[in-house]
């Protein structure tokens, strides 16, 4: 069998899987997005707790 | 041997569905409680900081929120005020709500601890953990007793916040966990006087259905004659001023007069529902001035100064 029959069969077999409906695909994105911007505002806590804590001495360390 | 999967539909459920099982109104009472405790406390907290513990509080009780409704969906599903919610609803899977729970609940202890300190992190630790064990899976479909011993989870959001702030915890805190304490069984039992018919037809043992409308409204009764005088307690302490001892003296009495008048009643639930809304504006009360109080400190230090 060659390349190119395996690939033509691949393309002729029906899609396999689970396939989202409209609402579940808006539904997946919504959450994605929900997803984004809770861990920006949890990198945005750490670093603005990181600053506070160290204050000046951030820039202080053994050479 | 043949094991069969089951079948599990991919989620529907946005982000309001997640937000309405973190139950955003109790989260909001929890947040003021305790910020009025990390406010009233001595010292400064900077206030990133002070931002940072607020938000982990208010994530801790958004997964206690989530983990409730996980547990409870059976009984949500029965009673018409819950059965809106996004599991009886069949939006979120209660494992998806169990997942999401535990998760905010480790997040919001393990950044509480490594953030601002680990004294508040055990606190908020121990709060979901007496909210979701003690209350939730125990007390609430074993006695009516339920609201008054798990009530004390509702309580100890100002006791975070004051360690949060101050690394330790004092008298001051603790009549604040007091007085949310006492005032929880008039709130909830002034609710489930004319909610009655909902909680008996899930099987939840609330005073009104095990001990009758009578022995509720005495209860209430008994309940805020502890409440009143407790609430001006701050002011006789001395870190609260007079403007909150009035407005304390003047609230408690409201307080006594709607429970007196809620005993009295023979028919109708118009009183219960009035002493259930005012209960509401009575914390709000008491709470917003302990925290105009503060300001309004802070601010004469500052124009002496």
């Amino acid at each position: 069998m060659t390349v190119t029959s395996v690939t033509m069969i691949e393309m002729q077999k029906p899609e396999q899987g689970i396939r989202l409906s409209e609402r579940q695909l808006r539904a997946r994105h919504n959450r994605s997005v929900a997803i984004a911007l809770a861990l920006a505002a949890f990198v945005v806590v750490i670093f603005l707790v990181t600053i506070v804590k160290l204050g000046g001495n951030v820039l202080t360390r053994p050479m | 041997m043949s094991v069969t999967a089951a079948r599990v539909e991919p989620s529907v459920a946005g982000a309001g569905d997640y937000i309405e099982l973190m139950k955003p109104r109790v989260m909001s009472l929890v947040v003021f409680t305790a910020l009025v405790g990390l406010v009233v406390a001595p010292g400064h907290v900077h206030p990133v900081i002070a931002l940072t513990a607020l938000l982990c509080i208010a994530t801790g009780a958004g997964a206690a929120g989530a983990l409730n409704m996980w547990y409870d969906a059976d009984i949500d599903a029965r009673m018409t005020r819950t059965a809106g919610r996004p599991i009886p609803r069949g939006q979120v899977t209660p494992g998806e709500a169990a997942g999401f729970g535990m998760t905010l609940a480790a997040f919001s202890i393990v950044t509480l601890g490594l953030m601002v300190n680990w004294l508040a992190a055990a606190m908020l630790a121990f709060t979901i953990l007496f909210y979701i064990v003690i209350y939730t899976m125990w007390l609430k479909r074993l006695t009516p007793q339920n609201i008054v011993i798990g009530g004390a989870a509702g309580a100890l959001p100002p006791m975070i916040g004051w360690a949060a702030a101050t690394g330790g915890l004092a008298i001051e805190p603790t009549v604040l966990f007091l007085i949310i304490f006492f005032w929880t069984p008039p709130h909830f039992w002034a609710l489930s006087l004319y909610r009655a018919e909902d909680y008996a037809r899930a099987g939840i043992p609330m005073l009104p259905v095990i001990a009758g409308d009578r022995e509720t409204r005495r209860q209430i009764l008994l309940y805020t004659l502890i409440l009143a005088p407790l609430g001006t307690v701050p002011w006789l302490l001395g870190y609260a001023g007079a403007a909150y001892g009035l407005v304390a003296l003047a609230a408690g009495a409201v307080m006594i007069a709607l429970a007196l008048r809620l005993r009295a009643e023979q028919q109708g639930h118009a009183a219960s529902k009035q002493l259930f809304a005012f209960s509401i504006l009575y914390l709000f009360l008491l709470f917003a001035m302990l925290l105009v109080d503060r300001m309004s400190g802070g601010l004469s230090s500052l124009v002496a100064a």
